[in-house]
């Protein structure tokens, strides 16, 4: 692998105006999304069809007054947001868009990207906690007990996975499955029947561990005001935002690689990053669609789910995978 | 205490300024928030047929930190005075204020003799920039009022105004 100096530095760079673009603009597919999905136009007269609505509200929101209401924790509520952002930003680094275009190549890329996920959790705990109110408290501890319960099923899900590739490598991982939609792991029944249960799991899994409707409890806001970001204004809030956006990216990564073949073409024809495009952004329409259309769960039907439903469909599809493997 | 007189910074950044403002008028994010029947029209604004989200408008924020204008929408009664006084001080800068409806403009079909609990208008406790007349008015004038607002911000008009007897004409 090219270890000179540069290469970090470009993808640096093209990693953070990817980024960057995809928060703001993800922020107004959603709002154009959800004014379709109501039979409303959404955005229309700021730019073409709205399309300079993501920067008025940034110039606005940087703008804005500062505010650090009296009462809070000083340094963990100004780093919080920050915290939000970095794990985000740094998973983009270890991510393979395609077969060449990846900053760098992690032996354990899967476990890293987990890693990073919770901290991202840590970020909406401290938030919570440092702003002193006591509904972005309750908001915090939603928040961890939810990631917690959500963690599990994940993770078990992701080891049958790495059981069939043989690889903790996300590179790895997407070369396993080249050569047409039936390597991909999500429709490889010849290794494990229950492939396609997997991903469901782990679909699921995803939309709650990145706060999604219909699992955000932490920003509920028929309780909670705001959640943790209650007390944020101006680009605390933003930054916060642009997290979230990041981490659906992501996870929308992760489930391409994990289970739809990365950069692979369905039928083998022209692979290349254009298809990896292409799969996470139906998968972030998908859980934008997902978003406008089911009402919020209630917190302890969400953990139900979680430990008495997800769980034990995952351990039981670990132990059919692995006797799978077993035998065949 | 009707308007309020803020004096202009030392150092002025005339293009920077000029951009920042039309910026903020073209996200403007009202906060979650309705006092009496006003507010049902708010939401028929934010529904589809009306649909204040062409103007960048829909994003109504639960919290007051991150609204930038606060919609008075209906009736200040006495007790409630102090929760929406306190809602406008949360906010933070810029600000802006649109007094919707009679009661939030004068105190209303409640500004009597006998009146003992009604505030006679919302600019008898915080400065107002747009007033917007009717009881309650119809979500297109929330929408003028919006777009007045905007008007106040960066000094010209997004559409040009249609005169009253041409709207006569027409029908």
């Amino acid at each position: 692998m090219d270890t000179s100096i540069w290469r970090p530095i470009l993808y640096l760079i093209g990693f953070m105006a990817f980024a960057g673009l995809n928060a703001a603009y993800l922020g107004w597919c959603e709002r154009k999304g959800a004014g379709r999905i109501q039979r409303r136009t959404g955005p229309m007269e700021v730019g073409f069809q709205g399309l300079l609505q993501p920067l008025a509200d940034g110039l606005k929101l940087m703008s804005k007054q500062l505010l650090v209401p009296t009462g809070v924790d000083g340094i963990l509520f100004r780093v919080a947001p920050i915290l939000a952002m970095i794990p985000a930003l740094t998973s983009f680094a270890v991510i393979p868009f395609a077969g060449n275009i990846q900053a760098r190549s992690v032996e354990l890329s899967v476990l890293l990207l987990f890693a990073l996920a919770s901290i991202a959790m840590m970020a909406i705990l401290l938030g919570g906690w440092a702003s002193g109110n006591k509904y972005a408290v309750i908001s915090a501890a939603r928040s961890v007990s939810q990631n917690l319960a959500y963690e599990i099923p994940m993770l078990v899900t992701v080891i049958t996975v790495v059981m069939i590739t043989g690889s903790m490598n996300l590179q790895d991982i997407a070369v396993h499955q080249q050569g047409g939609f039936w390597h991909w792991n999500i429709f490889a029944l010849n290794k494990s029947i229950l492939m396609p249960i997997s991903f469901i799991i782990f679909f699921i899994c995803s939309i709650a561990e990145t706060n999604r409707a219909p699992f955000d409890m932490a920003e509920a806001e028929s309780e909670l005001v705001a959640g943790f970001m209650t007390e944020y204004g101006s680009m605390g809030f933003g930054l916060f935002m642009m997290g979230e956006y990041l981490n659906m990216v992501v996870g929308a990564c992760l489930v391409t690689i994990l289970f739809l073949g990365g950069w692979d073409c369905p039928f083998g024809l022209f692979p290349g990053v254009w298809w990896f495009l292409l799969k996470i952004y139906i998968l972030l329409f998908t859980v934008i669609w997902v978003r406008w259309t089911f009402p919020r769960t209630q917190i302890y039907k969400l953990l139900n789910l979680s430990w008495k439903i997800l769980i034990p469909f995952s351990l039981v599809n670990l132990l059919v995978t692995a006797a799978f493997i077993k035998i065949f | 205490m009707g308007t309020e007189n803020v004096p202009s910074s030392i150092v002025q950044f005339a293009q920077l300024d000029k951009l920042l403002y039309l910026c903020r008028a073209n996200s403007l994010w009202p906060m979650t928030f309705g006092l009496a029947c006003c507010a049902i029209e708010m939401m028929s604004t934010g529904g589809s047929r009306f649909d204040i989200s062409r103007f960048g408008a829909e994003v109504f924020r639960p919290s007051p930190r991150q609204a930038d204008v606060m919609i008075v929408a209906g009736t200040i009664t006495k007790k409630m005075e102090l929760a929406v006084k306190t809602l406008y001080d949360q906010m933070s800068e810029p600000k802006w204020v649109i007094a919707m409806g009679n009661c939030a403009i004068c105190g209303g079909p409640f500004k009597c003799k006998n009146n003992y609990n009604v505030v006679e208008g919302a600019d008898k406790i915080m400065p107002v920039d747009v007033y917007i007349p009717g009881c309650p008015p119809r979500p297109e004038a929330l929408l003028e009022g919006i777009m007045t607002l905007e008007e106040k911000l960066t000094g010209s008009r997004r559409w040009p105004r249609i005169q009253p007897e041409k709207i006569g004409s027409l029908t």
